[in-house]
């Protein structure tokens, strides 16, 4: 099977291509998934860039992104297959003259003119690459976790009318979760695990000059230092890379070129979202600690 | 074990001779260092299947061994899922492969680090510079973020201050603290702060600016402390070889860290590991509730649903049992030894309120004060655990604990209040330093309400030992439980919101 990717700062840099910077650690895990042909399971605080991640790959290997999101109540049918009744219906009133015996009728309506294919049936019959994403798999219920594990470890699945299918390549898949719920240790097993966090200054600043071109590299720099001070307060909701990018946006609109406490206190709201975190924001960035102090 | 112990040599054989491309020359000693290290997470408390370690093997395959953080996040990627178990794999990982870390003379890692310690000690290039000299060239590689020199000095300052020692039964910590104490890093910082004012980089008097500033260079200086840290544990390895650094450096996992003895860092973990315990906790909660939403048939219903059916009870109603959410009644001994129990159950209590109709809280050592008002005045928990500690008036006569007295005045103001629907927790090592025990209150408190549960932070074993008489309250509660750790705290408090 064709590589994707010839070795991990191919990763880096066919994801800098796309606009995505990944760390050490990100691209070590892609690459693994790679090699491996196993699954990633991506964890992290909201906003970092999980998403982002498989739709980067995606964009950088030229395949096609399938998405399953994932939500309270999802089932077979909606995940993965489901025969299509209405035109099922259709077809047996169509032969009223019983001209066709049952058997053949039968065998017609559960072929694959009937069958609904779903994100996870299309990603496994797809003859083009492409990269699966199974979007905030901590939303669905336990049970419904193990109609994923087929999927994940043989990237088959089985139609008691028609047969198992199995597919033609082995994608690149990548499931995200914000940690609502402890996933099953049978997923987890199944999978990589990568857990995505808050970027470090330099990448951070990196990532703001690459989504926001038109910001300076000063600026972008005064972006990240502040978020970064901001992040070490004790919040309800630390402010996200996608918050970070926001406000380096509208720090642009606003036609600013430097950061005073004054853009801050006007602007505080775009990178937080608790009214008791601005509150405190605001109050913290006031005063600053006494030389020395710790500021935690 | 066998079945395990044959797929391991399988393995072994398996990938074991020539298999890694690019890694080091003997790939078959990497795999046995791969299982010892696989052996010591697990040691560790890490859950690590038979499956991931295959697949490790799998990955080392694939990566260039020699590039430590792609191997790092190999390892990581296929040994380690679970967030909170992260610190503990580092620790290993850092104890395992420290003697193929970039050392102080960066290429040769695996160099003989004892020996060539001794070297430095013996008047290498560390012995002949002076300590202004040291400090003032460590505070140039911090200005300039000059990570390799930082490195080299880190070295530096471990042969130069540490009085590292072979075969000496002293803990890494000595050692750091020893270390750190000459480089004086509160100092340094203020250095860096005064050069950068030298340097025109911060304007004075704009506090944001210099705010940011100090954060940036107390970043550098914890990246300094991590490099000595590294930098003994290394020699402490090259000393005593892996397992046994390994066995000493053995930390519990977050969720099992004993309260009544948490250190520092152990405390902040904790504190960071709660609220998404909590979170998960309510979820998982919720979603039982619903699943079992049904209860009694509903035979009104089921009769009146019949109509449409020409009088069939074709199909049954059920009634929906109101979930009913439960008042609790926290009542924590805040005294020193249990004090940071109390913080970490009353934190989790408060956050997982939503579970319950309504939550109130008192804290006592010999005097009892209510302290629900806190919680109520700021939605922040953390303040309000602060406010707690220092506004709560629970002194009556000399800051001992008193159980006996708490549960009086307890009992004399809010006895009334005590409805069916509620649940009494006490928390509290019931050290009443023989003080009456006035345990008939937990009786009668027992009798109006719908539950008492006591949690005891100490170990089963202690219980009733000394001043201790949990037994005594224990008797007219409805569960005593041990709840050291958050691992125990989290399943008592899943036990008592569903009932």
């Amino acid at each position: 099977m064709a590589e994707r990717f010839s070795s991990v700062e191919d990763v880096v840099d066919g994801l800098r291509k796309v606009d995505y910077l990944a760390d050490a650690n990100i691209a070590g895990v892609v690459y693994l998934a790679d090699r491996l042909e196993k699954p990633v399971m991506v964890e992290g605080p909201a906003g970092v860039g999980k998403t982002e991640l498989a739709k980067a790959i995606a964009e950088a290997t030229g395949a096609r992104l399938i998405r399953l999101q994932c939500y309270e109540g999802l089932d077979e049918s909606k995940a993965l297959y489901e025969w299509n009744y209405k035109k099922q219906l259709l077809r047996i009133q169509a032969d009223r003259e019983h001209e066709n015996s049952w058997s053949d009728v039968e065998a017609d309506i559960f072929s694959e003119p009937f069958l609904l294919t779903r994100p996870l049936l299309e990603a496994i019959r797809a003859d083009e690459p492409i990269v699966l994403l199974i979007d905030e798999v901590d939303r669905v219920e336990i049970e419904t976790e193990a109609l994923l594990l087929e999927v994940l470890s043989d990237f088959q699945v089985s139609i008691p009318e028609l047969g198992t299918i199995v597919g033609a390549q082995r994608p690149i898949v990548i499931l995200t979760s914000n940690n609502t719920r402890e996933l099953s240790e049978a997923l987890k097993r199944r999978c990589l695990y990568l857990h995505v966090d808050y970027p470090d200054l330099e990448r951070e600043k990196e990532i703001v000059r690459v989504r926001v071109p038109e910001i300076d590299e000063e600026l972008a720099e005064q972006v990240a230092r502040v978020v970064r001070s901001i992040r070490q307060l004790e919040l309800k909701k630390a402010p996200s890379i996608s918050e970070t990018i926001d406000w380096a946006r509208t720090l642009i609109y606003l036609g600013k070129t430097e950061i005073d406490p004054e853009v801050i206190q006007e602007t505080l709201h775009v990178l937080l979202k608790y009214q008791s975190d601005i509150t405190k924001a605001r109050k913290e960035l006031e005063t600053t600690a006494a030389p020395g102090a710790n500021p935690s | 074990m066998a079945f395990n112990a044959a797929k391991v040599i399988d393995a072994i054989e398996r990938y074991g001779v020539g298999g890694a491309g690019g890694g080091p020359p003997d790939a078959g000693s990497m795999l046995d260092v791969l299982q010892g290290f696989v052996h010591e997470l697990r040691a560790a408390g890490l859950p690590v299947s038979m499956t991931e370690n295959l697949d490790a093997m799998r990955a080392v395959e694939h990566i260039e061994i020699a590039d430590r953080d792609t191997f790092k996040a190999a390892l990581g990627a296929t040994l380690v899922k679970h967030h909170h178990h992260w610190s503990a794999f580092e620790t290993v990982f850092d104890v395992y492969f420290s003697l193929y870390a970039p050392g102080v003379d960066g290429e040769d890692g695996d160099g003989d680090a004892w020996a060539e310690m001794q070297a430095m000690e013996g008047g290498g290039a560390g012995g002949e510079m002076s300590a202004e000299e040291l400090a003032e060239m460590l505070l140039n590689a911090l200005m300039n973020t000059d990570e390799d020199e930082m490195r080299r000095l880190a070295g530096m300052a471990v042969s130069r201050y540490a009085g590292m020692e072979p075969g000496r039964p002293v803990g890494g910590t000595y050692y750091l603290y020893r270390t750190l104490r000459q480089l004086d890093l509160e100092g340094m910082a203020a250095r860096m702060m005064g050069r950068a004012r030298e340097q025109g980089d911060t304007v004075e008097g704009d506090p944001l600016e210099e705010r940011l500033q100090r954060e940036e260079f107390e970043e550098r200086l914890r990246r300094l402390r991590e490099l000595v840290e590294a930098e003994i544990r290394r020699r402490l390895v090259a000393d005593r070889g892996v397992e046994a650094m390994a066995r000493t450096l053995r930390k519990p996992l977050p969720e099992d860290v004993d309260f009544m003895h948490a250190s520092r860092e152990e405390m902040q973990a904790l504190q960071r590991a709660i609220y998404p315990l909590t979170r998960a906790l309510a979820a998982r909660l919720a979603q039982r509730r619903k699943r079992k939403n049904r209860g009694h048939l509903d035979f009104r219903s089921t009769v009146r649903h019949s109509l449409s059916y020409g009088g069939v009870p074709a199909e049954p109603k059920f009634r929906h049992p109101r979930p009913s959410r439960p008042e609790i009644m926290v009542v924590a001994d805040i005294s020193g030894s249990v004090a940071s129990f109390a913080r970490f159950t009353l934190q989790f209590v408060y956050a997982m309120a939503s579970q319950f109709s309504k939550v109130r809280s008192w804290v006592f050592i010999d005097g009892i004060d209510e302290v629900t008002r806190f919680f109520q005045e700021s939605d922040d928990i953390a303040e309000a655990i602060q406010r707690v500690n220092t506004e709560a008036d629970v002194v009556w006569v000399d800051g001992h604990s008193d159980y006996g007295h708490a549960l009086e005045v307890f009992r004399e103001r809010h006895l009334t209040e005590i409805t069916p629907k509620t649940s009494i927790i006490l928390l509290g090592d019931a050290r009443n330093n023989y003080h009456a025990s006035q345990n008939a209150i937990v009786k009668e408190l027992g009798q109006r309400a719908r539950r008492v549960y006591w949690l005891n932070p100490e170990p089963r074993g202690y219980w009733d030992t000394g001043d201790s008489i949990v037994s005594d309250y224990g008797i007219y509660c409805d569960g005593v439980f041990e709840c050291r750790n958050l691992r125990q705290l989290e399943s008592f408090v899943s036990a008592i919101v569903e009932g």
